[in-house]
């Protein structure tokens, strides 16, 4: 919100540019800049609705994933209410897996619109699944990065004062205009183990994942993929101690999907 | 030209007609008696000064994809108006539809504010079971076209054509006249279109760039390497050389005068015969480029105002556009009429022949254009096809029109001061530059814009992207040249800079890098004359309609600069218009793709 205002504050500044050109000492003026008085139209109808709330929602990984050690079901995704500028994202992703729900991750977001390509994010994540619950404040950025990189970067601190942070990336290799491969990676970093979670200090987990999609429709894709999940560094010792599995790389099939 | 700038409270005058369901029954309505019964794309016998219109919707399937569309007497397009130049024309437009307003709006005619028929601007548009009575006298002759104003109706179904006859002998007589109106049928919401527009910019696109279209690519691009890096280029800026058309054939369905490519919409000639083909874009995303194999066209015509015939075997009309050509087709065979997308996704087509049901032969679509570091606004960067001369005037930079304002000075004593709109004028110290510039700077680079066109061009002698050099003769801008001086010779004392912008990725539209609802009005002083300079700072083409105003297109051609009203901006470029602003009111000024206009690509300019 503070970057809402903080935008607000410097309207007048954004929207007309600087006063003055660098050097050449030309004033610039928008012969359509905002008016203080309010054009009054008649019927009080403005001729355009450039200001609609949209709704999205998308599935990004809705997936059975296949391994002699044993198979795995997860979802990851993602929707949207709002503006242009401002938005309430939830994001939810889950793996079950022998019957039990792990990795469960629910965030709800404002999202603030802050350039071309990103937006800044900040709001609540919940860690809830079969494990212990776990509450973090989030705040990160979301956007589309130089190449077309779709990336999310997420910074967390908990109620029991603890950090952590996560980065996502992904990438659309169009192999025909239908037919999509996608590389894809998410990496959790925590300062301090949580053995209860199977967390462990430093670079923790990672989810990972080559898909190859064929878009039927553009809202509905079903998809082949490998798939890996795993613990690394000290996280990885703490599963290997509780007889866990440390990591395992699955053929998974899935469907993308969105409204 | 005087036109009275609100008219007399008893000529506007509604009454209450019974709500007449919406569907089917509207169409079994008796029609207007202009309306009736002649082939689509046959102007009526006569003109007429009055006209009768119901809005209503239709139940109306093309191309297996059935819509139940808003339209003008159950057809669509609506019927062809008539009209006489110097007639003051009656047009009652009744709303028949269940729960929502309706307008007309008449793209391209000069009139009162009140009559352009634009809700919030004009009036507060047309209530269900409403009738509201248009009145006019019409200053003007030539080809235009009416269209909703309201919500999304003109993509669906509510447009048709205007012909009028001019006072004076057309100079072009003709044996044959026919209206070749071009527009898109889709059973797709544009609610949902916007809705998919906002999450994926690119989803109508199925033309990308592919690992596929690699070996293409690079043999065209000359070799692997340089296909690669071009690419590059692209995916570093996150946009696509691809993206020509942001709505596809892959749900228009192309239509000439309310017919798909195989329903094949004939227009019969003799051999021998001279033919008007009076062309009209009246989709809402869709540019057309024409031709017709075997003919050559005569362009006599361009936005209702007559030209120096240009012979062309090829044509660009941008949405709302309209351009009179004249063919003479000597053989006893069909001729095919192809219009094809700009993005080559598909093609609206028909048939001239001697005979009915005749089918000519259907040439293959060209290859799609592909977008260029011209259309970036990245310059010619040596590509060596601009002219000295043409980059000399690219290079203007918009300080330097202050000094350049000073030369005019000399010509302001000749200056027609009737109008009286300029109070203040001699008060004018002459210390100061004749030219008043709003020049807003280059537009920021922020959310709702994408590209800044760092050396925007002069393409007023390109026919657009895809035509360049594709072996035929194409029309340019440059080569429009008005049959007859311009009717306003004063200099412009007032130049008014916009940039064009967007950011794609966010399917965000406006002007100096803002939306609509950010922005504030363009007022002009009644009497003004003002130069309107744009640069497109996006990679796409944007058809600039400014209502109720002429614009003079500053081509070249001296004071025969050609009068439109609606002007496509190509990617990349700088061209400038010159307006009389001697209509008072409220108008419209917008880009006429409809979702650009919709999504923040529109200003109100008050003229007082």
């Amino acid at each position: 919100m503070k970057g809402a205002l903080l935008v607000t504050a410097l309207m007048p500044f954004l929207l007309t540019g600087p006063a003055w050109a660098q050097g050449s000492g030309t004033q610039y003026v928008a012969a359509d800049a905002p008016s203080a008085t309010p054009v009054a139209y008649l019927g009080d109808m403005p001729p355009v609705m450039d200001h609609e709330r949209y709704f999205h929602g998308i599935l990004d990984q809705f997936e059975g994933r296949y391994a002699a050690g044993g198979s795995a079901f997860r979802w990851d995704g993602e929707a949207w209410y709002g503006t242009d500028y401002n938005r309430i994202w939830l994001k939810s992703e889950g793996t079950v897996q022998n019957g039990k729900l792990g990795d469960g991750d629910h965030e709800i977001l404002y999202s603030r619109a802050i350039s071309t390509y990103f937006n800044l994010q900040g709001g609540v994540r919940a860690d809830l699944d079969d494990g212990p619950t776990r509450t973090w404040g989030a705040f990160g950025i979301q956007g589309l990065a130089l190449y077309q990189f779709e990336v999310q970067a997420t910074a967390y601190v908990s109620d029991r004062g603890r950090f952590a942070s996560r980065v996502e990336g992904s990438y659309d290799f169009l192999l025909t205009n239908r037919l999509i491969l996608q590389p894809q990676a998410e990496f959790n970093l925590y300062t301090k183990a949580d053995a209860a979670r199977q967390v462990g200090a430093g670079l923790s987990d990672v989810d990972a994942g080559l898909r190859l999609r064929y878009e039927i429709w553009r809202k509905f894709a079903p998809y082949v993929a490998v798939t890996y999940a795993g613990h690394l560094t000290q996280g990885r010792r703490i599963v290997r101690d509780q007889g866990g599995e440390t990591g395992a790389l699955r053929f998974t099939f899935g469907i993308r999907s969105w409204f | 030209m005087s036109i009275p700038s609100r008219m007399a409270g008893g000529l506007t005058r509604r009454r209450f007609v019974a709500r007449v369901g919406a569907g089917g029954l509207l169409a079994a309505l008796p029609r207007p008696s202009q309306a009736q019964a002649t082939p689509p794309g046959v102007p009526p016998a006569a003109a007429s000064a009055t006209w009768n219109l119901n809005v209503g919707r239709a139940h109306i399937e093309i191309d297996r994809k059935s819509l139940n569309a808003p339209c003008i007497g159950g057809s669509v397009p609506g019927p062809i108006l008539r009209w006489r130049q110097g007639d003051i024309v009656t047009i009652n437009v009744t709303n028949g539809l269940e729960n929502a307003d309706t307008s007309i709006h008449w793209h391209g005619i000069r009139l009162p504010a009140a009559m352009d028929g634009v809700p919030g601007l004009s009036f507060a548009g047309i209530r269900p079971g409403e009738t509201f009575t248009y009145r006019f006298r019409v200053h003007q002759s030539g080809t235009y076209w009416y269209h909703s104003h309201s919500g999304m109706q003109e993509v669906q179904g509510l447009y048709g054509a205007v012909v009028i006859d001019p006072r004076e002998p057309d100079p072009e007589p003709c044996d044959r006249d026919y209206v070749i109106l071009l527009s898109e049928w889709t059973d797709v919401a544009p609610s949902d279109i916007v809705r998919n527009l906002k999450m994926q910019d690119d989803y109508y696109t199925f033309r990308q760039r592919t690992a596929a279209s690699f070996p293409a690519d690079a043999r065209r691009a000359g070799g692997a390497i340089a296909a690669l890096k071009d690419r590059l280029a692209w995916s570093r800026m996150r946009m696509a050389a691809t993206d020509i058309s942001d709505v596809s054939g892959i749900i228009y369905t192309y239509l000439l005068n309310g017919h798909a490519p195989d329903m094949n919409w004939n227009g019969l000639f003799r051999p021998g015969e001279r033919i008007r083909l009076r062309f009209i874009n009246a989709a809402s995303m869709t540019f057309f480029d024409i031709r017709i194999p075997g003919l050559e066209m005569l362009v006599v015509q361009a936005d209702g105002n007559d030209v120096d015939p240009v012979p062309v075997d090829e044509f660009r009309i941008g949405v709302a556009e309209t351009y009179d050509v004249i063919v003479r087709p000597t053989e006893d065979r069909a001729y095919t009429i192809f219009a094809q997308s700009e993005d080559r996704t598909g093609f609206a087509r028909g048939t001239l022949a001697p005979r009915v049901g005749m089918a000519g032969v259907i040439p293959p679509m060209d290859p799609r254009p592909v977008r260029t570091m011209i259309d970036m606004g990245m310059g010619n960067m040596g590509m060596g096809d601009m002219k000295p001369g043409e980059s000399m005037k690219d290079m203007d930079m918009s300080g330097m029109a202050g000094s350049g304002g000073m030369s005019d000075m000399g010509s302001m004593g000749g200056m027609d001061m009737a109008h009286g709109a300029m109070p203040g004028m001699g008060d004018m110290p002459m210390a100061k530059p004749a030219m008043e510039v709003d020049d807003p700077g280059p537009p920021p680079l922020n959310v709702e814009n994408q590209n800044v066109a760092m050396m925007p061009v002069d393409r007023l002698g390109s026919p657009g992207d895809g035509l360049e050099e594709n072996g035929r003769r194409v029309l340019t801008y440059k080569q429009l040249r008005a049959t007859r001086p311009g009717a306003d010779p004063r200099p412009p004392t007032r130049e008014i800079i916009l940039h064009l912008t967007g950011n794609m990725e966010r399917y965000i539209w406006g002007f100096n890098g803002r939306k609509f609802s950010e922005s504030g009005p363009i007022r002009l002083k009644l009497g003004e004359r003002v130069r309107f300079t744009l640069i497109n700072d996006t990679m796409m083409e944007h058809p600039i309609h400014l209502h109720g105003l002429w614009s003079e297109l500053e081509n070249g051609q001296g004071d025969y600069r050609p009068y439109k009203h609606t002007i496509i901006s190509q990617p990349g470029s700088r061209l400038s218009y010159l307006v009389t602003a001697d209509v008072p009111g409220m108008w419209a000024y917008h880009c006429h793709l409809i979702y650009h206009m919709d999504l923040g690509m529109f200003r109100t300019v008050i003229v007082a």
